[in-house]
């Protein structure tokens, strides 16, 4: 009731409070932890998982809430609860986006998990762009940004080649081990103040995906799967039952679109609302502004990928923007909003036709951008393959898996049609070809 | 042709089928049986037979299939191929030309679409509408589903029951059964409602039309099943020889290497000894620990009097309950005489009439002073056999409890269907919590899993007790339970196990959605457990120790309501002596009871009533959504806002201008043009538009438009939003207006204004969804009526293009007209709310805040829970029409939606009024509210009110809520009496 909350002051930064931030992308996060305690931040991702998570979850917060706060939450009081942490020198840090969505509001869910738990001392720190919460002790400044959204571009790049290379590895490991190596390698150039140019990333983004190249592939062609959906469960092997690894064991290739066009969207979103509601013109140019930088990162990764013909590059967010109009528009902001639907798009268009759109149970955007938009698209794109799968607690992985299973099923049959129907265009050309070379054979003298 | 036996086996959640087809093709072996959930064994005991009796050791290709088989096929190393896909290839190649198949199993619901584009629908989470469902169904009769079919041919009339989801459908199935409706007709209704269920839940508007083939074992088995889906679809579909088998066939047909089936044994056995599931600790670590505590719980016993010699006045309490009638029979010094405990088959009047005969005629020495009955069916009891008192369930339950231990503060209670939890603080009931609509999974979930098992209930749940590693089955609704324990069973979990988890996840759902407590502070010290579930010793313990408490259970746990009643009727009596009502031994034994339906005609709803007709002429009417027809006007206390509003709104649908040079356009009246109707009616009628208006929702409504629903979790009031665009198209309305608005109006008691996603963005929907749209206008452009200065030019830009000749002064004029249209509006309602509070006062009368959305005016989405609160005599006003005595303040939530901003403004200035209560009513899948109701909750007890939350959806059956309500004034009055 009261949002008296204890702030995150400078004196606890200097006292060298831990503050234990929730995982959700394994590679992009620990490049971030890394951030953070060069900036001084006594910073740890948290790693810990199992059912002790989710019953904390369920037991501090309302259980019709949607499953990333149940875990995200879950997760920090199993952490605070294990005895690692001393309770009177920690902090919670957890990003909030200020959207129409239920995530603007985990932040207070968590603070008051935290008081019936008897730790409301434990101060919270917010992470977000729109001025919702300030504290003395965590300032969000340009070179931090920059650091930031240097670390995501790493993450996003290893995540995109990763993926392809895995599938196809001709000895296993070797992409897991490739992937350790550059973790390495970045914080290990973290440390001496480099890689977080602009120089420094365009060397290494070449040389991560110079690297992945290299690796010994087979030229075989797997049936290729789109991920998409909320961002915690589409990201988070936490809350999405671990479907990487269920993906990795069924002989297909799987894409996920990487975070920066997220970030991208949610900084567009201010443009738009002024475009569509009216509006600061000083807010939009900034917001403008804030956007073209966060893009030039991203045509740097874009360049580094496509320089390599073997892998698909990620896609430009204007492009993706572009690839919904019509279908939806551009106000539908909430969650993954409009981005949702054109990463669908996206991810059809690039050859990943078959997708899984996870999504929180009752996951309320996603009511629009994801189930909502599925028999449109099939429209827009024929042959698309859509499998939404709603993930809870209490969910089940059979349940979940035999969907995908079903969408795997279907997507080989539709390949093994569409290489029947290559063979038939073939055969007919070479027919046509035979009868095109009959004709043309050099006439016998008639005269004779 | 091949040179080689082929074996398909479907391993579906309830049934085990299995095809071998010969070198020819020819099916020359199939079963179909009922697993009990013993997969492993009985598919080893199947491929025994079949290698020893047909293929006699030679190679096999073998794959296993369906959806209780993907752990077992994945774990022996056996090829798995996706049923759904396996029925398609069965499809392909015995019945082409196939255009749509639908295919019903025991938990799972399919379409394939194979015409064009293959489509596959299967159900998701929810997986209401199944064999299990029927299952679940025909128990609660306490009939078999064949005799069901065979009722159903018979139906005469066809009940509204919800079908999102099996438990839903319970509460609706349970009071038809309880107020006399014939188990023809329910047994139809039934099947219509799975009908319902896979059209709305799994087409997702695309038509099922062309060559239909009905699969799998309920649409088998149910000859009038298949009927209901050919009335619905309009088409005559066929249900092929094998239909059974599909799955299986298209398994068989699976290419696959050659198995020897000895080896395929071996795997399975291999398979089945690890045991990977997630684990609890067990209930008990050692023998003396569980002699411990059942020597503890011996000693809560009942006074008691021996029958025989007993001699005087008695009395009577009955407890008619959803599943179980119980019925007591105490001493004038309140010891227990005579009980008996029997299920009600779904209509209790015969049994209640048994026990009264039988007691009459046992026991003539007695002489019944007076009696009383509570329930579900205290009204139907009460009428039939003239019981003395009516006594609201959750006052029983205290006064019992009361008995047992004077001062109790806490009383759980888990009965066949409900939970009912109370506080109590300083004598009277403080904090009711009732289990919603979603989680009911209680005692006769415990049962109906028990049963599905193949064991009595007792019996299951004392297996409960030695299991070692009891499954961690988490805490949720029925639908996920079974899918749960399917899993764990493929991981290893023995019977023991899964009872154990089962009892324990029914104290996880009690404690932590019912309750939603996190420890045993949150419930107080002095706790009594009753009702027919604790007496499972396993669900006692699993409390117990989720608690780490420990917890009085009296002996009579399951008679606590009807012992309640008898000590209510004897405290009565002291009170204010009556003669008894109760019927002679003459009159039961003469008992008739006649039955006749109705429509009735008091408003413009026409309920269906049945009207049971007792000796002496006394009725009973059910089936009505209101009082008026059982009580008439007179309780009434006429003072209902939400009936201001709707009288508001319903003016504003029939005002048409008599020149409307620019046309029609359509508003439909759903989600948030509930409230800015009079906006865009003022501003359309203003730029020369005639606004025609869809009408208030209805079941009919609802149906025509539910095909094209996407998401089956969305909320109700969204998913109406469909009948409402359908109703427009099809009364010839050329331009619908229908506005996306991430934001709303800004009230300033927030720290944002948005919408729900929901609300914002279903327009959106309504596009891509509604085919019809393509046909008509449809402007669904982006507006914010916030931006008070930009808004005039932004409206203007998104009309133009389809009006090109608008100007810019006249959208600008309108804007104004609109604006103080909607402030006239606001106020209208403010002002009368202010006069019916005022007026409540003059009478006495309690006021009810009715607190919810705009959109929850429509009565098809309230259900009439307003005229209800009305009957009972209350002022119903809205949060609306509070909210603005407030300034913003600040919350423990992020306060950004405007309406939800109102909720807490108006919580607030509730806990100020002595004299006013809250109830919120929530729609079912709102996320938003799972935000909401804490922080109102929590706004309201800090200021020592009730909270009362009511939960929402298609249900249209109102026993529960009444109960509810209810209790929630028999609490207000005891604490009223208190304070006075």
């Amino acid at each position: 009731m009261d949002s008296e909350h204890v702030e995150f002051t400078k004196e606890m930064r200097e006292a060298g409070y831990t503050i234990l931030i929730p995982n959700m992308l394994e590679f992009h996060f620990s490049l971030i932890e890394k951030v953070l305690r060069l900036n001084g931040y006594n910073a740890v991702v948290l790693h810990n998982s199992g059912p002790g998570v989710m019953a904390e979850g369920l037991k501090y917060v309302h259980n019709d809430t949607c499953v990333p706060a149940l875990l995200v939450i879950g997760q920090f009081l199993d952490a605070l609860h294990s005895g690692e942490y001393d309770l009177n020198k920690v902090a919670l840090m957890i990003t909030q986006t200020g959207g129409g969505c239920r995530a603007s509001n985990y932040i207070f869910l968590l603070r008051k998990a935290l008081k019936k738990a008897g730790l409301s001392q434990i101060p919270v720190i917010s992470v977000n762009l729109s001025g919702l919460e300030k504290a003395s002790g965590f300032k969000i400044t340009v070179p931090l940004i920059r650091q930031l959204v240097a670390s995501l571009v790493y993450g996003d790049c290893i995540m995109c080649v990763s993926n392809q290379t895995r599938p196809y590895e001709q000895h296993k490991g070797d992409t897991n081990a490739l992937i350790e190596k550059w973790n390495d390698a970045l914080i290990g150039q973290y440390n001496k103040g480099r890689g977080l140019s602009r120089r420094d990333m365009r060397e290494n983004l070449r040389a991560i995906v110079n690297d992945f190249d290299n690796i010994g592939r087979s030229r075989e062609r797997k049936t290729r799967v789109g991920i998409v959906g909320e961002i915690y469960v589409k990201y988070s092997s936490l809350g999405n039952n671990g479907l990487e690894a269920f993906l990795q064991t069924q002989d297909c290739e799987y894409m996920l679109p990487g975070i920066m066009a997220f970030i991208e969207f949610k900084i567009d979103n201010r443009v738009e609302d002024i475009r569509l509601y009216g509006g600061s013109r000083l807010k939009k140019i900034f917001c403008q502004l804030f956007l073209r930088y966060v893009e030039s990162m991203e045509r740097m990764l874009i360049e580094a990928v496509a320089a390599h013909p073997a892998f698909v590059p990620p896609t430009a967010y204007q492009h993706i923007k572009g690839l919904v109009d019509g279908v939806i528009g551009y106000g539908s902001k909430m969650g993954e909003g409009w981005l949702l639907t054109a990463e669908m798009l996206e991810l059809a268009e690039n050859g990943y036709e078959n997708i899984i759109c996870t999504q929180p149970f009752g996951c309320l955007p996603n009511h629009i951008n994801g189930k909502g938009m599925i028999r449109r698209l099939t429209e827009v794109h024929p042959g698309i393959n859509i499998v939404p799968i709603d993930y809870d607690l209490s969910a089940t992985k059979v349940n979940q898996e035999n969907r995908i299973r079903l969408m795997l099923a279907v997507a080989k049959d539709a390949e093994a049609k569409a290489a029947a129907q290559r063979q038939l265009l073939e055969q007919e050309h070479l027919a046509e070809e035979a009868a095109a070379a009959w004709e043309a054979r050099p006439k016998a003298d008639s005269s004779k | 042709m091949s040179d080689c036996y082929r074996l398909g086996l479907d391993i579906g959640s309830t049934t085990i089928k299995c095809v071998l087809l010969d070198q020819d093709d020819h099916i020359v072996y199939s079963c179909y049986e009922r697993h009990f959930s013993l997969i492993t064994q009985k598919t080893r005991e199947l491929l025994t037979k079949i290698d020893a009796d047909i293929v006699k050791g030679k190679p096999v290709q073998l794959c296993i299939s369906g959806s209780a088989g993907m752990g077992l096929a994945l774990g022996s190393n056996i090829p798995f191929v996706q049923e759904v896909y396996a029925t398609k290839v069965a499809v392909d190649r015995y019945r082409p030309g196939t255009d749509v198949v639908i295919e019903l199993g025991g938990e799972d619901a399919k379409i394939l679409f194979l015409k064009g584009t293959l489509e596959v629908r299967m159900n998701g989470s929810c997986a209401g509408g199944t064999g299990a469902f029927i299952d679940q169904m025909a128990t609660l009769l306490g009939i078999t589903p064949d005799e069901m079919n065979r009722l159903a041919a018979k139906a005469e009339r066809t009940y509204t029951i919800a079908s999102r989801c099996g438990v839903f459908a319970k509460t609706d199935v349970q009071p038809l059964l309880n107020q006399g409706a014939k188990h023809t007709d329910v047994s139809r209704s039934i099947f219509m409602a799975v009908v319902n269920q896979t059209i709305a839940g799994l087409a997702q508007g695309r038509p099922i039309e062309g060559n239909v083939v009905y699969l799998g074992g309920p649409l088998t088995f149910l000859s009038e099943l298949r009927s209901c889906f050919d009335e619905t679809l309009k088409l005559k579909g066929v249900c092929p020889e094998n239909s059974l088998y599909y799955v299986a066939i298209g398994a068989a047909w699976q290419p696959s290497p050659l198995l020897l089936l000895s080896d395929c044994v071996e795997a399975i056995d291999a398979f089945h000894s690890t045991e990977s599931y997630r684990a609890l600790p067990p209930l008990f670590s050692s023998q003396e620990e569980l002699n411990a505590f059942l020597s503890r719980h011996a000693s809560a016993k009942v006074k008691k009097a021996d029958p025989d010699t007993y001699r005087g006045r008695v009395f009577v309490g009955i407890d008619s309950g959803s599943t179980t009638i119980k019925s007591a029979v105490i001493s004038e010094n309140g010891e227990l005489l005579f009980t008996r405990y029997q299920s009600n088959s779904g209509d209790p009047v015969p049994h209640v009439r048994d026990f009264l005969l039988d007691l009459r005629s046992k026991y003539p020495q007695w002489e019944i002073a007076s009696s009383a009955v509570t329930g579900y069916g205290e009204d139907m009891i009460r009428s039939a056999f003239g019981v003395n008192l009516g006594i609201v369930e959750t006052i029983a339950h205290y006064t019992a409890a009361k008995s047992f231990m004077p001062d109790v503060d806490f009383i759980i209670d888990i009965g066949g269907q409900d939970i009912k939890c109370f506080k109590i603080r300083g004598g009277v009931i403080d904090n009711i919590f009732l289990n919603e609509a979603c989680s009911s999974g209680c005692g006769s979930f415990l049962q109906t899993f028990a049963n599905a098992l193949g064991y009595d209930i007792g019996e299951f749940a004392k297996l409960g007790l030695a299991s070692r590693k009891p499954v961690d089955l988490g805490s949720r609704c029925t639908v996920f339970m079974n899918s749960s324990v399917k899993q764990a069973q493929k991981d290893g979990a023995d019977i023991t196990d899964i009872s154990a988890g089962l009892s324990i996840s029914v104290v996880k759902n009690a404690l932590y959605k019912v309750i939603r407590c996190s420890g045993p502070e949150d419930l107080g010290h002095r706790i009594v457990v009753q009702g027919g579930t604790f007496l499972n010793d396993a669900v006692l313990r699993a409390f117990e120790k989720e608690l780490n408490t420990e917890v009085i259970r009296p002996d009579i746990s399951g008679l606590m309501g009807a012992y309640g009643a008898a000590l209510y009727a004897m405290d009565q009596q002291k009170r204010h002596p009556v003669q008894s009502t109760l019927l002679s031994y003459e009159e039961l034994a003469g008992f008739r009871q006649d039955v006749r339906q109705t429509r009735c005609g008091l408003c413009e709803n026409h309920c269906r009533l049945t009207i049971s007709t007792f000796p002496g002429g006394r009725r009973f009417i059910s089936g009505n959504r209101c009082d008026r027809p059982v009580k008439g006007e007179r309780a009434d206390s006429g003072l209902n806002l939400y009936a201001y509003k709707q009288q508001l709104l319903s003016r504003l649908r029939d005002s048409h201008p008599a020149d409307a040079p620019r046309g029609k356009i359509g508003l439909p009246l759903a989600l948030n043009l509930y409230e800015l109707l009079p906006f865009w009616h003022a501003l359309f009628t203003q730029l020369g538009f005639d606004v025609v208006v869809s009408p208030f929702s209805g079941r009919s409504l609802y149906i025509a438009g539910q095909s094209t629903i996407p998401s089956d979790t969305v909320c109700f009031p969204a998913k109406l939003v469909h009948g409402h665009i359908d109703w427009l198209i099809r009364n010839g309305v050329g331009t619908v207006f229908y506005p996306c608005m991430s934001y709303n109006i800004d009230e300033k008691l927030g720290d944002n204004h948005y919408n729900c996603p929901v609300v914002a963005y279903y327009p959106e929907v309504v596009a891509a969804n509604i085919p019809a749209v393509r046909s008509i206008r449809f402007i669904h452009g982006y507006l914010g009526i916030d931006h008070r200065r930009d808004f005039p030019g932004k409206l203007f830009a998104l009309l133009r293009q389809y009006y090109p000749d608008l100007e810019k002064k006249e959208v600008r004029r309108a804007c104004d007209a609109a604006y103080d249209a909607y402030e006239r509006y606001m106020q209208d309602v403010r002002r009368e709310g202010a006069s019916y509070i005022e007026k409540a006062r003059q009478e006495g009368r309690r006021i009810i805040v009715l607190a919810g959305r705009p959109y929850h005016v429509d009565p098809e989405t309230n259900h009439g829970i307003d005229r209800l609160i009305a009957g009972f005599g209350a002022a119903v006003v809205t949060e609306d029409a509070l909210s603005w005595h407030m300034h913003k303040e600040p919350t423990g939530v992020l306060n950004q939606w405007t309406y939800h901003a109102r909720l807490y403004a108006s919580a607030r200035y509730i806990a100020t009024q002595p004299d006013m209560d809250l109830v919120q009513l929530v729609s079912f899948g709102c996320g938003v509210d799972a935000i909401t109701t804490d922080e109102v909750r929590e706004i309201l007890e800090s200021r020592g009110k009730i909270y009362t939350q009511i939960k929402i959806d298609e249900i249209t059956n109102l026993g529960a809520v009444r109960i509810r309500l209810r209790s929630l004034f028999a609490a207000i009055d005891q604490q009223a009496q208190r304070g006075a």
